[in-house]
């Protein structure tokens, strides 16, 4: 199992780290150029959204990531990489990818005095440590988004397919838990593949 | 909430900026600008260091009014710079909500002896530093991030690459130190051993470490991620060229892609005027040597 982590802006090499904890190989996400390489699950990091994207279409890599995406690739994404998946972002005009029915608002706690630590449960997976940078959360999710977690009843955890996304940094924290779910996503969708 | 939670906080935010360019600016205008062109933050001063510099006299924290103007105007980070040592400065930046305070050596130092004890605060701040015992010892006064002190305003790279390669240095030399040298080793540095602990174990910094400081090219910003940067800040390299929006774009995808030449090569194509610059041995004040 070989995981492409988008390496564009952000805190990728954390989830690259807790990849290699967990025995799981990785190539960075750099250019157009890698996104041609074999890989089989996307991380899109955590990091600015606003930045992450503006590389996404500057770089040429959107509408080849969007189109992996809307094929099926199971993707974790966390923070930022909420953002880009959401269809709907609050006060913002167009989305990135929007590959979940969903509405976002960005900076949803304030500034970084309004950042937190919490331990919450999210379903499928248990209970884990979460930390919130300057973090969003889902205001409105068509009724197919499967609820994972919710922190003081706001949504902060979805899955829509093999799509996750997480308002928190689970790459920050030492559980692997949330990877190891992304993980068995990965190997249910390869059991169903034909070799 | 606790303290050492806070600043594991304000430590990881700083991890969200890496691979990122932090732009100086001075209006909401100029905020706009770096923003659309990716910057993941935004320092928000009155004048860039070029100017500074250029007018003389003491220089000190910004009008709040304006560092809230450039708040309310973009939804990326915004940092703003107090008076090396300026603890009330700080409780005003702290007080508008700011999401990182700079102790920068680019304004005039209101304390020729202390810096701020920084852990005394909520908001999370970084530092300069010309090489690791500077670095350490501003982490250990609760500095969240640290960044070069290459020559505000200049133009000129040749400090921010000096003090990356010492700081890269001394990080190697301390991490081959066997386990009984790192006292004398930490002592000979003047930082507490657990933080030299810290550097040996892990061969970095406890915290992220950004180039700053004469940054006008996106080849010095690719320059410096090479030489291990983990993020750049750019000061008056953009809007004292002839196309900032246009430079301030190149820069941010060199800084993303630091090891491909032919893309930094097309970036660096047609950019206009670069600023003026200045060169180190044709200043008179090394804002470096501000602050220990």
């Amino acid at each position: 199992m070989v995981i492409g982590v988008l390496a564009l802006q952000g805190a990728f090499i954390e989830h690259e780290n807790m990849l290699h904890t967990l025995g799981v190989s990785c190539i960075e996400l750099r250019n157009a150029e890698d996104l041609k390489k074999k890989y089989d699950g996307i991380i899109l990091p955590g990091g600015e959204s606003t930045v992450q994207r503006k590389l996404l279409y500057g770089l040429g890599m959107h509408s080849t990531l969007q189109q992996q995406i809307q094929n099926g690739i199971p993707v974790l994404a966390t923070c930022a990489g909420m953002i880009l998946l959401a269809s709907q972002i609050e006060q913002q005009d167009t989305p990135c990818f929007a590959t979940i029915p969903m509405t976002v608002r960005r900076n949803a706690y304030g500034r970084q005095l309004g950042s937190f630590h919490t331990v919450s449960t999210v379903k499928h997976v248990g209970t884990v440590p979460m930390t919130f940078i300057r973090a969003p959360y889902v205001t409105k999710a068509e009724p197919s988004v499967e609820l994972l977690a919710s922190v003081d009843d706001k949504i902060v955890g979805v899955q829509y397919g093999r799509q996750l996304a997480f308002a928190f940094h689970p790459e920050l924290d030492e559980s692997t838990r949330i990877h190891q779910y992304f993980m068995k996503l990965i190997e249910e969708r390869q059991s169903q593949q034909p070799v | 909430m606790k303290t050492t939670e806070r600043y594991q906080l304000n430590k990881e935010l700083a991890q969200m900026l890496k691979g990122g360019v932090i732009m100086d600016v001075t209006t909401p205008e100029q905020a706009r600008i770096a923003e659309e062109a990716g910057a993941c933050a935004v320092m928000a001063l009155e004048r860039i260091p070029a100017d500074i510099r250029a007018a003389g006299g003491v220089s000190r924290m910004s009008d709040p009014d304006m560092i809230q103007g450039i708040q309310d105007a973009v939804s990326i980070p915004v940092m703003a710079k107090c008076r090396i040592g300026h603890f009330v400065e700080a409780q005003l930046l702290q007080a508008i909500e700011i999401d990182y305070i700079d102790e920068s050596e680019v304004l005039s130092p209101a304390d020729d002896v202390y810096h701020i004890d920084k852990r005394k605060f909520d908001v999370p701040f970084v530092c300069g530093a010309k090489d690791l015992g500077e670095a350490l010892r501003r982490i250990q006064e609760g500095a969240s991030m640290i960044r070069t002190k290459g020559e505000p305003g200049t133009g000129d790279i040749v400090q921010a690459v000096q003090h990356m390669r010492r700081m890269n240095s001394e990080i190697a030399k301390l991490s081959a130190l066997r386990e009984d040298e790192l006292f004398e080793a930490a002592k000979q540095l003047q930082v507490p051993f657990e933080l030299a602990a810290y550097v040996k174990e892990h061969q970095k910094l406890p915290v992220v470490n950004f180039a700053a400081g004469g940054v006008a090219t996106p080849a010095d910003a690719a320059l410096m991620m090479q030489l291990g940067a983990e993020g750049v800040f750019v000061g008056s390299g953009i809007f004292k060229s002839g196309n900032p929006a246009k430079r301030a774009s190149a820069i941010v995808q060199a800084v993303t892609n630091y090891t491909d030449a032919s893309l930094i090569a097309q970036l660096s194509a047609g950019l206009g005027e670069a600023m003026v610059g200045i060169n180190e041995q044709e200043i008179a004040l090394l804002m470096a040597e501000r602050g220990k």
